[in-house]
């Protein structure tokens, strides 16, 4: 039990996966203008890594293993999330149309979002056992959902402040990130 | 031909240089430029794959049906980026384990689908090319100038490419700003550098 509390404490804040480990910066900058988008994104991540999490491990485990094809993993895992993906999108259209209204665009958007396909990649290279890659995954993506909601928070004051012509936009919204990346330093060294 | 040909090429280098007049492809260029070398090592890698893929799309750009484009250039993307990363455990496996887990992720590079989709897809082969060689290389360069930056002020040393590590600033007067070298660092230098380019006007 407490090496599970150890590893979600360690994935959301030691290693987080946008500070830390810079993985999916790209939606990071992109929809963190407003905290609504922020959140659509956070929730989106968090729903689709778990599920990509659980099945790139069945996929890795009884299926690349098995056959020893596992030079085929990174071809394997970017089919299953992007097939993933798509059919995530078509079942919440059917069922649960409100989530999905709520989610909208951001679900396509995942599929070419790193920390998906990274954060699978590290729970094969850690080598996590099924209940652990879960677990990981829930908490790389509560991770980039914090540091995505908190940088949305700053970013929605910046627009107030007066900044100077060539800092704008992307420029000033990198070193913002620097600054909570450093206030997210602060976390090493506690697991 | 020959001049639209060298334009394809040559926008990459300067007009569109990714990853700061295009902003796509932000986590190698932060997440591997702690040296001069695994910037470029990294840079020469996209820039295999996305030669590789835009000539691949290109070829076949009649038969894929516009319906399912994104998974086939997904899939011919993969199969490169698989390419490239055992080609790079066989030949320079030091570079491998520095890039480590940023190799297989060249897969999704918004710049290698994004190329593929806006260029390859709709132009013969040989602009293709040009464009895929152009926007790899200077993505090359603004990662080895982005690894140049953070390595020399970080750790006072300079890498040359699969060369000897060379010292710069002489550590008896020079103590190394760690903190560029570390991931904070890289998430300023690159909005510094991005504001150094916002300063020189682009045609």
């Amino acid at each position: 039990m407490g090496d599970i509390i150890v590893l979600i404490i360690s994935c959301i804040f030691v290693n987080n996966i946008l500070l830390a480990q810079f993985l999916g910066n790209c939606p990071f900058l992109g929809t963190s203008k407003k905290l609504e988008t922020a959140l659509g994104m956070a929730m989106a991540v968090i729903f689709v890594l778990v599920m990509a999490g659980a099945i790139t491990w069945i996929v890795q485990y009884f299926i690349l293993d098995k056959f020893k094809l596992e030079y085929l993993q990174t071809i394997a895992f970017i089919l299953v999330i992007a097939s993933l993906v798509q059919f995530v999108e078509m079942f919440l259209k059917k069922s649960i149309p409100g989530l999905y209204a709520g989610l909208g665009i951001f679900l396509p958007l995942i599929t070419t979002n790193c920390a998906v396909f990274g954060v699978c990649i590290i729970n094969m290279k850690e080598g996590y056992g099924f209940l652990e890659t879960l677990v990981s995954s829930f908490a790389y993506a509560a991770g980039f959902g914090l540091a995505l909601i908190l940088f949305a928070g700053v970013r929605e004051r910046i627009i107030l402040a007066r900044v100077p012509k060539p800092l704008q936009d992307t420029s000033i919204g990198l070193i913002t990130a620097g600054v909570l990346a450093l206030a997210f330093m602060g976390f090493k060294g506690m697991v | 031909m020959a001049k639209t040909l060298t334009q394809e090429f040559t926008k990459g280098l300067w007009q569109e240089i990714p990853p700061f007049r295009l902003v796509l492809g932000l986590c190698p260029a932060l997440g591997v430029t702690t040296t001069v070398q695994n910037g470029v090592g990294m840079g020469l890698a996209t820039t295999f794959v996305l030669v590789c893929a835009n000539l691949l799309v290109s070829v076949l750009r009649k038969v894929i049906p516009a319906k399912v484009r994104i998974a086939c250039f997904i899939v011919v993307i993969a199969t490169f980026v698989t390419l490239v990363g055992m080609l790079m455990q066989a030949f320079t496996y030091p570079l491998y384990g520095m890039l480590g887990i940023f190799i297989p992720l060249i897969v999704v590079n918004c710049i290698v689908l994004g190329r593929a989709e806006a260029f390859a897809y709709k132009n013969p082969v040989l602009p293709s090319i040009a464009d895929g060689l152009g926007i790899g290389l200077g993505f090359t360069m603004a990662l080895g100038a982005l690894g140049a930056v953070r390595e020399v002020i970080g750790t006072g040393c300079f890498t040359v490419p699969f060369g000897p590590t060379l010292t710069i600033l002489s550590a008896d007067w020079y103590t190394p700003f760690a903190f560029m070298v570390q991931a904070p660092g890289a998430f300023i230098g690159l909005g510094l550098m991005l504001c150094l380019m916002n300063l020189v006007p682009s045609k």
